[in-house]
Parts: C-alpha cells; structure tokens; sequence
C-alpha cells in the first residue's frame, strides 16, 4: 500500500450485463491536490466515482481512498470522504438548515454542535438567507451549494463531486468554482468529473481522460494541450454550405484528424505534428483560392482540451449512450 | 453491513438505535413542513370510515348504527395497509433523488436508512389509526371492552401494519418509478382489504373467495381487533394475527434489506 496517495485505483472493472461500464481503469491522486476526470457521457466517471465512494463495488481491481480498501474497509473511507453527486442530494422537503442538521447528527453531533455546524456551513456558502425555506423553493445553484456544504459538514480529507456544474448557469458555475478552489487552499484532496473542458482546465492540477470505460489519457492541462502538437487551424467559409468542401482542402494541406465541422460552419483541424503552422496556413489559403472558395475566417490558434479530447476520444461529445442508464 | 461494524464499534447497536431516530426524526419533519401529508394521511382514513360506514351500512346489515360497530376495526386495519404502502413511496423516491447515496456515502451502519424509514411510518401510522378512532366515535362507535384490550388491539394492528412496510420497502426498492408502484399497492392492497371480512362476514361468499378470505393476513388481523374490542374470546384470533404479523415480517424484512444491499 502507498500511502503517498489520497486516492489509488488499479484496474477497476465494472460490468452491468452486457454493458462494460469500466474497462480497467488506473488512476492515482495526492493529497491536497485537484484530479479531474474528463470524459464524454456514458464514459464511465460516475461510475468510479461510485466506486471509489464505496457505493459501487467493483468486478474487479482495487480502489484505496486514505489508503483503505473501498471494498474491505468501507466503513473507514466513508469516514475520509464527501461526496456530491450529479443530483444535488438533498431532501427537497427539509429546509435547507434541517438538511444540515440532519447530516451533521448522522455523523455523531450533539444537537447543539450540528446546529452551530450547519449554520457555520449556510453562512459560507451564501445560504444564510434561505435556511429556514424548504429546498424545494431553491434555485438549482442553491441546492448544488447546500449539497456540497452537505459533503462537507463531515470536514472530509477527499471530496468527489460528479459533475458539480451540470446544469448551472455561468454565474453559478463560477460559484462553484471558486468554492472548490478555496476548499483546495485548504487542502482537501478533489476529484471532479466533468464533461467541460474548461473546467478541468481550470480546477484540475491533472486530468484523465476516460472514454468507454478506458482511460486514453493522463497528465497536466499543459502537458495534455502539447499533445497534439499545439496548435489548431480554424477556417470558416463565407457559405456555410462549403464547408465539407473546405474540410477536405484542410485535411489535404496538413491538417492532422479530426477535421472537425462545427454546425455554424467553423472547421478545424490541429495542425500535422512536424509541420509549421505558418506553412500549412498558407497552403490552406493558396488552395481555398485555387478553388474559389469565399472565406470569412482564417486563422491558427493554440490548441485547447477541446481538441485534445476530440483528439484522444475519436469523435464528437455526447455521442455516447446516456451514462444515468449503465448506472 | 452491520456484522462489520459491530465487530470494529463495541457501541454499534446504540449508534444504530440513534441514526435510526435521527432519521425518523427526517420523516416527521416532512410532515411538519407539507401540512398537505397531514391531509393525505387523515383523509384517506375519514374517507373509509364514513364510506363504509354509509355505503355498506344500510345495504349490510340494514343500520349504519349497527355496522359501524361491525366495521370500524376492520377498516382500521385497511387504512393501515394503504398507509404502509407509503413507505414504499417514501423509499423509492430517496433513491431516485440521490438522498440514498449520501446515506450509504456517510460512516453510518447501513440497516438504520431502513430503520429510519420504517420507524418513521410507523408514527404517520399511529396518527393514522387514532384518525379512525375519533372519527368513529363522533359517528357513535363504542367499544364494548375496556381501554386495556382495546389498546391491545390497536397495538396487534399497528403491529401488522409495520410488518407490512417492510413489504412496501420491498417493493419501492424494486420498483422503477411511483407508477409501477401505484400498481403494486393495487394489486396488493385490495384483494388483501377487501378479500377480508372487513366488510362482510364469510358465511355467503363462493367456496374459492371463502377460502382466501379466511386465511387473509387482513382478516385474521381484523377478527382479532374485533374481538377485543368487543369482548368476544380472542385468543385464537390474537395467535394467527400474531403468526400472520411474524410471518409477514420475516418474509419481507430479509428481502427488503437484501434489496437494499443490492441497490448498491
């Protein structure tokens, strides 16, 4: 057993029938720092969240979280972590000051200290406020803060939080954010999983990229944007009806696969390892005039998680099964 | 598992004892807060007793007066057995909504979200019950036998109606959404209710229905309360009540938790 590491995964398996949910997945995480799992829809992140929160035991591998087995010391991990799911878990009937309450009692708190606990808790994560209102009359940011306070009344040393911004808009997104990067400077240990690039780019010190149950990458944002060479050429014809057109011409002159077109017309493609940005732009432009077709944009830019994940998944987002339905 | 914790916490049962109020407490407090459960809970009851009372009265037995007093115990076991059903409800919508995967996330033993639960509804079904005595008597019902035995009866049919929660948590752990639930407790609680000598004596009724009606859980319950209330020998009713609640309960309890452990 290392001790080095908050979480250590080897191997997880997990199958429901036919489905393969994991398919051997690894991963490691230190303490007090951010891992985020990146993937698309029916991946299979909630799953080793699942896993690794002892909710889910799996068909095979081990999982250790505080260096405890998830399967023979259950009990014990349970005692290290928090967890805030995909669906805030709260009672939408309790207001949001009983929902505390009733953690913090749960956990082994005099009635007196779980109160003072979740007021504590409503008053840091701007819910002061609505305390005494049922959850049901809360915004969805609101149940998603009371659901992480929930996580965290327990002073836990590893959170998940499965896809904590799912649903929220930008402004709560950026709430939850902030949160998480404060609970960081704290040093809590975070696993996240997230279909957003953006923000595993800004919470996670590392990222996993899993697809179908597989990891197909690990590092650092930066080391995962080197990846594909860097650099991304993006190209929009005046019509957008050119656009296969225009793909073709990009993935003659040097743009490596995915050449990817977006609805609005926008195609993209990373620039071939090896070759000059500078020059494969040039050839572009020399061929699209050779052909005659009208451009409105043109342009090299740096790669962002957006391309390293289409790079390493193979495919568009989202094009996977439903991931609540192998749950 | 709670052999696992046991064995590492000497104060196990203790802990368990407390998560299991704590989480009964949840129960109660929904009520407080959706005074419209308190509805739910006392209309249905209101709802049988006046029916029955009315419906069945002139065309049973000719006086309403009279069949009160016949029926009153009777529907006091029915309006358990629907309200039981509540539990399962209760159990699947804190699995769809997440609610059950913080429980099993905490450090607490896994039986008391059951415990919780069930102990819970057994206090809506105590409100319940006294909903059907009170609107019984103001309609005139009076028991024949003292306060002790009819204290024993209510208690044999509060008893009944636990078995039967851990038969709905059964079913709100298995089932997929509250549709499938609302056909379950249909399927369940009227031929269970009214395939009982709830309303109507089994002297008349075809051989097969007979023979179903005299070994129902419901009727055997119902006679028992009746009995005491109204000072006929109870004995023999009290013991099949009793086996019928034992049996229930060492069906569907085991099968309820084993559900509940494979949920995860």
């Amino acid at each position: 057993m290392d001790s080095t590491y908050a979480i250590q995964a080897e191997g997880l398996v997990k199958r429901y029938g036919e489905t393969t949910a994991l398919d051997g997945v690894d991963l490691s995480l230190q303490p007090g720092r951010v891992l985020g799992l990146l993937g698309p829809n029916g991946a299979g992140k909630t799953t080793v969240v699942r896993v690794l929160a002892t909710l889910l035991r799996p068909d095979a591998g081990t999982a250790r979280v505080g260096g405890f087995d998830v399967v023979r010391r259950p009990q014990r991990v349970r005692e290290l972590i928090g967890l805030t799911g995909q669906y805030a878990a709260v009672d939408e009937d309790l207001t949001g000051q009983e929902n505390l309450v009733l953690v913090a009692r749960l956990l082994g708190l005099t009635r007196a200290e779980a109160r003072r606990r979740a007021g504590e808790m409503l008053d840091r994560f701007g819910l002061a406020e609505a305390a005494r209102r049922p959850v049901r009359t809360y915004s969805g940011g609101m149940r998603r803060r009371l659901d992480l306070a929930a996580s965290l009344i327990g002073r836990p040393r590893v959170l998940f939080l499965d896809e904590p911004t799912t649903g929220l808009d930008p402004r709560s997104r950026g709430d939850v954010w902030d949160l998480v990067r404060d609970l960081v400077t704290d040093g809590m240990t975070v696993l996240l999983t997230t279909q957003y690039l953006d923000e595993a780019d800004r919470l996670a010190d590392e990222v996993v990229v899993v697809d179908h149950g597989r990891v197909v990458a690990a590092g650092t944002p930066a080391e995962l944007k080197a990846r594909t060479g860097g650099q991304t050429l993006d190209v929009r014809p005046a019509d957008r009806a050119a656009a296969a057109a225009v793909a073709a011409i990009v993935a003659e002159a040097g743009g490596a696969a995915p050449v990817r077109e977006a609805a609005d017309g926008l195609v993209s493609a990373p620039v071939e390892p090896g070759r000059s940005g500078a020059q494969v732009l040039a050839e572009v432009a020399r061929r699209l005039d050779a052909a005659g077709v009208p451009v409105a944009e043109l342009g090299l830019r740096l790669a962002g998680l957006d391309e390293v994940f289409l790079a390493l998944t193979g495919g568009p987002r989202g094009r996977a099964a439903d991931e609540g339905a192998v749950r | 598992m709670t052999a696992t914790s046991t064995a590492s916490r000497p104060a196990a049962p203790v802990r368990i004892a407390r998560e299991g109020l704590t989480l009964a407490w949840r129960s109660l407090l929904k009520i407080r807060h959706s005074p419209d459960q308190l509805l739910d809970l006392s209309l249905m009851p209101i709802t049988f007793v006046l029916l029955f009372t009315f419906l069945f009265g002139k065309a049973v037995a000719g006086d309403w007066h009279a069949y009160l007093q016949y029926v009153l115990p009777g529907v006091a076991v029915q309006a358990l057995v629907f309200a039981s059903m509540n539990t399962a409800l209760g159990f699947n919508s804190d699995l769809r909504s997440g609610v059950f995967d913080r429980l099993r996330s905490l450090p607490i033993s896994r039986a008391a979200p059951l415990i919780g639960r069930v102990l819970g509804d057994a206090v809506r079904n105590v409100v319940t019950l006294a909903v059907v005595a009170v609107v019984g008597a103001v309609l005139g019902y009076r028991p024949h036998a003292g306060p002790l035995p009819v204290l024993g009866a209510c208690a044999l049919v509060l008893a009944f109606s636990l078995a039967m929660c851990w038969a709905a948590a059964l079913a709100g752990l298995l089932a997929r959404g509250p549709e499938t639930i609302g056909g379950f407790v249909f399927v369940v609680t009227v031929p269970l209710t009214f395939g009982s000598t709830v309303f109507v004596p089994t002297a008349d009724l075809p051989g097969w229905l007979g023979g179903w009606v005299r070994i129902n859980p419901v009727t055997r319950v119902s006679e028992a309360a009746r009995a005491l209330v109204t000072g006929t020998p109870a004995g023999l009713h009290i013991r099949d009540s009793l086996l019928w609640t034992a049996a229930v309960l060492a069906v569907f309890a085991p099968l309820a938790i084993l559900a509940y452990r494979r949920r995860t």
